[in-house]
Formats: structure tokens, sequence, C-alpha cells
């Protein structure tokens, strides 16, 4: 027998997840749907012998073409013709839920409803009577406590036993539509045209709702297509003329107006429309409009130190580990190019990268407990005034935060944040601009300026450094948004779900999830790009009479010398000077040195050149490179003292050329990982690129700009 | 007395009797649950008065004021 295919749709917040995980247990494929962003859950359920496909299709409220989810979902159930629908409903907000099922039902495919949040419903004094609803439906409905394991076994008998029932369903839409309707069906069904996608009422509804999509996949039969305009526009002048309205408008009253019928005898309510939960108290202290806002930068600020103190010891413990690597690697490796490309390329490149694994876990974690108590929509809601200024909208807060907003965060999974941005354009916006916050690879950067060059005042600087990322993200959103990102801007229509204590299970979950995602890519880009940068940063190598030449002083040392300390030590500074020279004479020092004329407007010389293309790899590479190019050998990320020390003291850097380094590392092309998240998130490369060398140019006029000024004063 | 959305005060609540547009904002306003006939009561405001939100059908839902702009609201008094 072969499997059953079983779809799972509802709304956002209908506890649609908890349910597929109450399903499919842990063990599902996350992928994408083909050819757009939008993630793809699947499992395989066995289930008294039959095996069942579960698709988790995203949580839409409605089947427009308006949303990409919504085309996704509508599109996978009409090509992929699974056996049944499972659409999920929230009992405490039937009304709302139905109408997304209203639109489902009438793709007449099989579909049974899973009843969920009944206990929720119950508390609110709201009682469901879910046999009148299934009779008066016309389909299946199974009762749910999604979050307790309720009614798992139910609803897997329901998907056996109701698979094959399709059938019709037609609601009325009134003395103005359902003639044209008729008119419309016949049409289409005697042309079998779209039939073997969509149900024929279902094509006419979407030409009178004008729905884009369908109507473009209609004009390729250009004899039917315009018989069906033209009916739509006869419909729609007449609407206009008698009831100044518009078609779509009646469909969405109608079907309103059949749910309220339904749900008349069905839902008994006990409560007023001001009945204030729980919740809506707690709403009225958490966005009051004065105290809100304290109280969230209280919260963010809160949750931002928790997240370094929490991931303090195991990034340590990372680094000691890929430490200790290094050195079984230079104990077990004979000298040479191999030892070399594995210490230097591969375990300090992706360990470097993986060593802050921990700090995103952490990362995700709070942003999981910021999602699941509710608290997110909270805050873009009280912030979206600000946003929509510059052009983006209170959603735009979470990528921000996750990139850095909060430092300490990543570009990366920042950029991904952005896919629950509605609008396109808001989303395209704050995907370009999130970068620019300041991510946990860009912190060793600042630090080590700042404790070059203004030891005394780290906190506040830190600080500093924060808010103009922001000011600065925000300020390149709106030139964007006026300038090459075309596109009107959008609706921001958000429900804030009531507040809800998140359980650790679900916490770790999605943490965990996201962190995987993060360490896979380090895992495969970045050990492809730290193994390019190590080779241009090694070839072509010394010349042997070069090479001879340290050798030599290095036996003079071990020969002259005679007290061990002094002799380690002198023979590790001559070992420094020969990689600061064979770094020198490297392609990228000779790329360095030969960007030199331009660079030096900013005041960066060739050691600056190499450690911010390096950067381009991953960040905190900058400061590595610098080391290494400052003939200190390896240095650490997290111990920039030395190297500090010998900035501070070096002729060539000054408080200006600190600050033009700052102004650069902070504006200048996103690391490559992020590069092509971008490009992935976005669909085009053209974005990629953008960030690559116009934001890097824009980053070196006003890295320039710094410099000349500052070295002014 | 039927006022817009837009100015309806907080802890005010009335009857949706007309949502009057075409395209995308009509249609998630409708989505997320604003249909005429429903019961709406205004739970609060943003901090710079901007978006607005309210309560329908046992739901917290937010907009903006240039949305709640279509729709038309009979209250009280
Ligand atoms: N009280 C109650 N809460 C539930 C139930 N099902 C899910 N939840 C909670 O509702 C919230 C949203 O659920 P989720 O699965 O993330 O919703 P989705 O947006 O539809 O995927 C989570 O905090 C769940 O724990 C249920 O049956 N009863």
């Amino acid at each position: 027998m072969s499997a059953l295919k079983a779809v799972l749709a509802g709304n956002p917040n209908s506890g649609k997840t908890t349910l597929f995980n109450l399903i499919a247990g842990t063990h599902y494929k996350v992928a994408n749907y083909p050819g757009v962003t939008v993630e793809k859950k699947e499992a395989k359920v066995h289930y008294e012998g039959n095996e069942i496909i579960l698709t988790d299709l995203p949580g839409t409220y409605s089947l427009t073409a308006y949303s990409l989810e919504e085309v996704v979902a509508r599109d996978f159930i009409t090509t992929t013709n699974p056996d049944i629908i499972v659409d999920v409903v929230d009992a405490s907000n039937l009304e709302r839920n139905l109408y997304l099922a209203v639109q489902l039902m009438e793709l007449d495919k099989p579909l049974v409803l899973a009843l969920n949040m009944i206990d929720m419903a119950e508390k609110r004094n709201i009682r469901v009577n879910a046999e009148l609803l299934s009779e008066k439906l016309g389909v299946p409905v199974v009762k749910t406590i999604a979050r307790d394991g309720v009614g798992k076994k139910d609803l897997l008998e329901g998907i056996l036993k109701f698979k094959a029932e399709g059938r019709k369903f037609r609601i009325s839409y009134g003395s103005d539509l359902d003639p044209a309707l008729e008119e419309m069906e016949e049409i289409i069904t005697e042309n079998a045209f779209l039939t073997e996608s969509y149900p024929a009422r279902w094509t006419a509804l979407k030409y009178l709702e004008n729905d884009a999509e369908v109507m473009k996949k209609g004009e390729a039969f250009t004899d039917v297509h315009s018989r069906l305009s033209a009916i739509v526009e006869r419909v729609e002048k007449h609407l206009k003329r008698t009831l100044d309205t518009y078609p779509e408008t009646i469909i969405a009253d109608y079907r309103y107006g059949y749910l309220k019928s339904v749900l008349k005898d069905v839902v008994k309510k006990e409560n007023e429309t001001e009945r204030l939960y729980l919740s809506d108290k707690a709403d009225r202290l958490l966005t009051n409009r004065v105290l809100g806002p304290v109280i969230m930068i209280a919260v963010l600020y809160g949750l931002y130190e928790f997240t370094f103190w929490a991931s303090e010891t195991p990034v340590g413990w990372l680094e000691s580990f890929f430490g200790w690597l290094g050195g079984v690697a230079d104990a077990a490796l004979p000298e040479g190019l191999l030892k070399s490309l594995v210490i230097s390329g591969i375990i300090d490149g992706v360990g470097g990268v993986l060593g802050f694994a921990p700090l995103i876990l952490f990362m995700f974690f709070i942003i999981a407990i910021l999602e699941d108590t509710g608290y997110m929509t909270r805050i873009a809601y009280m912030l979206d005034r600000v946003f929509r200024a510059f052009g983006l909208q209170g959603s735009s807060v979470v990528p921000y935060i996750v990139a850095g907003g909060i430092a300490g965060g990543c570009a990366i999974p920042g950029v991904m944040a952005a896919r629950t941005i509605k609008g396109t354009k808001e989303r395209l916006l704050t995907i370009l601009t999130a970068p620019f916050m300041a991510c946990g690879a860009k912190l060793p950067v600042y630090a080590l300026l700042i404790a070059a060059f203004w030891p005394g005042s780290k906190g506040g600087l830190m600080l500093g450094i924060t808010l103009a990322s922001w000011l600065l993200a925000l300020i390149m959103a709106k030139l964007l948004g006026m300038t090459i990102v075309k596109g009107d801007n959008s609706v921001f229509i958000m429900e804030l779900p009531p507040y809800r204590i998140p359980t650790l299970k679900g916490l770790l979950f999605h943490a965990w999830e996201k962190t995987w995602m993060y360490v896979r890519k380090a895992g495969t880009f970045i050990l492809a790009v730290s193994v390019i940068l190590w080779a241009l940063m090694t070839f072509p190598g010394m010349g042997e009479e070069r090479a001879a030449y340290y050798e030599d002083l290095i036996a003079q040392v071990e020969s002259t010398v005679t007290d061990e300390d002094a002799q380690a030590e002198a023979i590790a500074e001559i070992e420094n000077l020969a990689a600061a020279e064979e770094l020198r004479g490297s392609y990228a020092g000779m790329i360095g040195t030969s960007m030199e004329p331009v660079s030096k407007l900013a005041g960066f010389d060739w050691r600056t050149n190499i450690a911010v293309i390096a950067g381009i790899a991953a960040k905190e590479v900058v400061v590595s490179t610098l080391g290494t190019a400052y003939s200190l050998g390896e240095v650490d990320v997290e111990e920039f003292a030395p190297l500090s020390e010998r900035l501070a003291n070096d002729p060539d850097w000054s408080k200006a050329t600190a600050l033009a380094l700052i102004v650069f590392t902070m504006m200048y092309a996103p690391c490559f990982v992020t590069m092509v998240v971008i490009v992935k998130e976005t669909g085009s490369r053209k974005w990629g690129a953008f960030t690559l060398f116009g934001y890097t140019i824009i980053a070196f006029i006003a890295a320039a700009i710094t410099y000349n000024i500052a070295s002014l004063m | 007395m039927e006022v817009l959305l837009r100015n309806m005060k907080v802890n005010q609540k009335g009857k949706v009797t007309k949502i009057n547009c075409e395209g995308e904002v009509c249609r998630r306003i409708r989505d997320i649950g604003i249909s005429v006939g429903a019961e709406i009561f205004v739970t609060g405001r943003a901090p710079l008065y901007d978006p607005v939100a309210l309560k329908v059908n046992d739901t917290v839902v937010t907009l903006r004021n240039s949305e709640a702009d279509n729709i038309y609201v009979e209250v009280k008094g």
C-alpha cells in the first residue's frame, strides 16, 4: 500500500506546530518549498500499519495571492493532491479560524478539522458543540489539546477514516454574485479551464476576487480568460453602481455571514467583548504608553546580559577544545604546508566561527523566549511607528535584534529572521540593513581598538557603537527605500496572541534547530573560505634565501643564548618577524600593499587592508589577521592585550585611524556567509553583490571622511 | 453614531458597520477576523498613538491608523 498524503493547515497561533510535533515527534525533515524561502516540514508517521506522510503548510489566515505563504499553501494542495487536509482551528476564536476552513473546503478535498485549544476555550467560558459543528459544516471534527498531547490517536484515526471523503462544498454568495458564479462555472467546466488544478467554482471565485496568480495562469487561454473577465467586469460595474462596493467585499461578507449562522448554536459564550483576561491585563502594563517602552528596554538589556553571562563558560570550553585540537595536529603532523593548512586554515578558521556557537545558541534561546511568550509581537507593536518613519515595520525589530541590535548577535540568523516580515519591500530593506548591527564577530574588532586607544571607556563606547549601528541601519533603510529598493509599503496588521508560559522543551527545540543551521553553514562555507584565505596568505611563500637567513638567525640564538627563557623568547621574536615578512610577500600581502595609495586616504596601511579583506570571511578574522601582520604570531581573538599595546605604540596608528577602522567595520560588506544568505533570501545575486561592493565603497568614503576630520582635531 | 476606527478611544466598544476598500489592506483586515457585524473593543494604543490594538472575537489584533481608516464603527453615544 502506498503512503497516505496528509497536509496540516491552519491559522498562525492555532497550535499547528505543536500538533505537528505531537504527531511527528522529532523525526522530520526541514526543507524549503520549491523556489521560495518558505520552510517546509515533512514527517513520515506510522500508525496501525499505515504510512502517513504529513506535510506542514505555512500558517495562514486565508488563501489569497497576497502573501507568499498563502500561495505556497494553496499551490501545494492543488498540485500534490493530498489524500486529506487537516485544518487546525483554535476553538477560542472559531469564526476567524473557520474563515480559512471555508476556503480550504472550497477546494473540494477531503478535510478533517482539528478543534484545538479546547482547554483554553473552556477556560474562557466558550463552549463548542463539536458534533453540531461537524453536522453543520459537513466535515469530521476531532477535538485536540495539542499542548497536552490530547487527541493524537483520534486525529490519526480521523485521517485514516475520512481520507477518501471529498465532497462538493458550496455556500451562497448572494443574489448579485451567485448567477455570475454559475455562468462562469459553466464556461469553466465546458472548456476544462484550469480544472486539472482547481474546482470550477473556486476558479470563478478567484476571478471575482481579482486573484493575480490565478488570472496569470488563466491568461494563457485567451478566449475563456476574456469571457470570464468580461463577466467579472460586468459584476464589478453593477456592484459599484448599486451598492458602492467590490465583489471581494461581498464574498468576504458572505463567508463571515455563513460562519456566523453556523456558529450561532455551535458556540455558547458567556463573556463580553470587553472582558479582560489575565493576558489583557498584563498588556495594560506591558504595552502601556509610558511604562511599556521602559519595561521593554529593561527586558532586552536583561536578556542581553544573560546571554553573555551564560555563554561565557561554554565559549571558553570550545576555545580550549579547538586549542587542544590544534595542539594534537601540531604534534601529529610533520612540519610543512599540510600542517599549516590544517592548523591555520581549517582548525583556526572553522574553530573561530564554531567557537561562537554557544553564544548563538543562547541568543536563539532568548529569542525563542521572546517569541514563545508572545512578547515579541508586543515589541513590534510598540516600535512600529518608529520603524515606519524609516520605511520599515514593527516586525523589523526582530531581525535587527538577532543580527546584533543588542550587541553580540549574528547577521546570518538575523537575515533569516526577516522571513516573518509580511511586506516585500520592508522585508528586503530589513535584510539589507540588518548586517550593519554590532554582531558578535565585530565585537572583538571594536574591543581591540577601544582597548588600544580609549582604554578607560570600554562600556560607554561599546554602547555608543551599538547605538550608532542602529542609527546607521535605520538611515540606510530610509535611503535605500527612497532610491533603489522599489515597491509600496505594505500593510501591518498583526495578532497579539495571549501571553503564554513557554515550555522548556519548546524553547530548547527552537534554539537548537536554528543553531544547528548556523553550525552546518560554518562547517561548509567557512571551511572553504578559510582554506582559500589561508592559501592567499601563505603563497607564494618566502624565497629560500630569506628562509635560510631566518634559520641562520635562530641557529645563532640557539648557540649563543644560554638562558632557556630568553632563548625561547628570542626565537619566538624571530619567527614572528619571519611570519610578518612572509605575509607581506604573500598574494594577500601584495594585494594589501597595492591598495595602500587609496587606502591611505582613510589611514589604512597594507596590514589593515589584508585584515579587512580577510574579515569578509568572518569579521573576527580582522583581529587575528592584524595579529599575524603585526608579527605577533598567533593572536587569540579573546586576548588582544598585547596587540592593542602594539597598535597604541605604532606611529602609523592614531585615534583617527582607529575611529576610521571602527566606522569601516560597521559599514562595509557583511561576512561571506551573510552574503550567501542574502542571495538566498532575496532570491537575487544582485543584492549580494550590492552589499559587497556598494557597502564597501560607502564604508570607505565614510572612513576616509572620519579619518580626515578626526586627524584635524 | 458611526465613527471611523481611527477616532475611537481606548476602552470604547462598538460594532463594525462597513469595511470599505479593495485590495490587500481590506483583505488582511477581514482575514484577521474583523468583519461587518463584529463587536470590537479598543484595548490600547502604542506609545506614539499608532498602531491601535483592539479585541475582536476574543483575540487582540493591531492595525495602523491608516488601515483603521477603512473601518466604520457604530458606537453608543
Ligand atoms: N492551552 C493550549 N495551548 C496550546 C494548545 N496547542 C498549542 N498551544 C500553545 O499555543 C502556542 C502556539 O502554538 P504553536 O504550535 O506555536 O502555534 P502555530 O503558530 O500555529 O504553529 C504555544 O505556546 C503552544 O504551547 C492547546 O491545545 N491548548
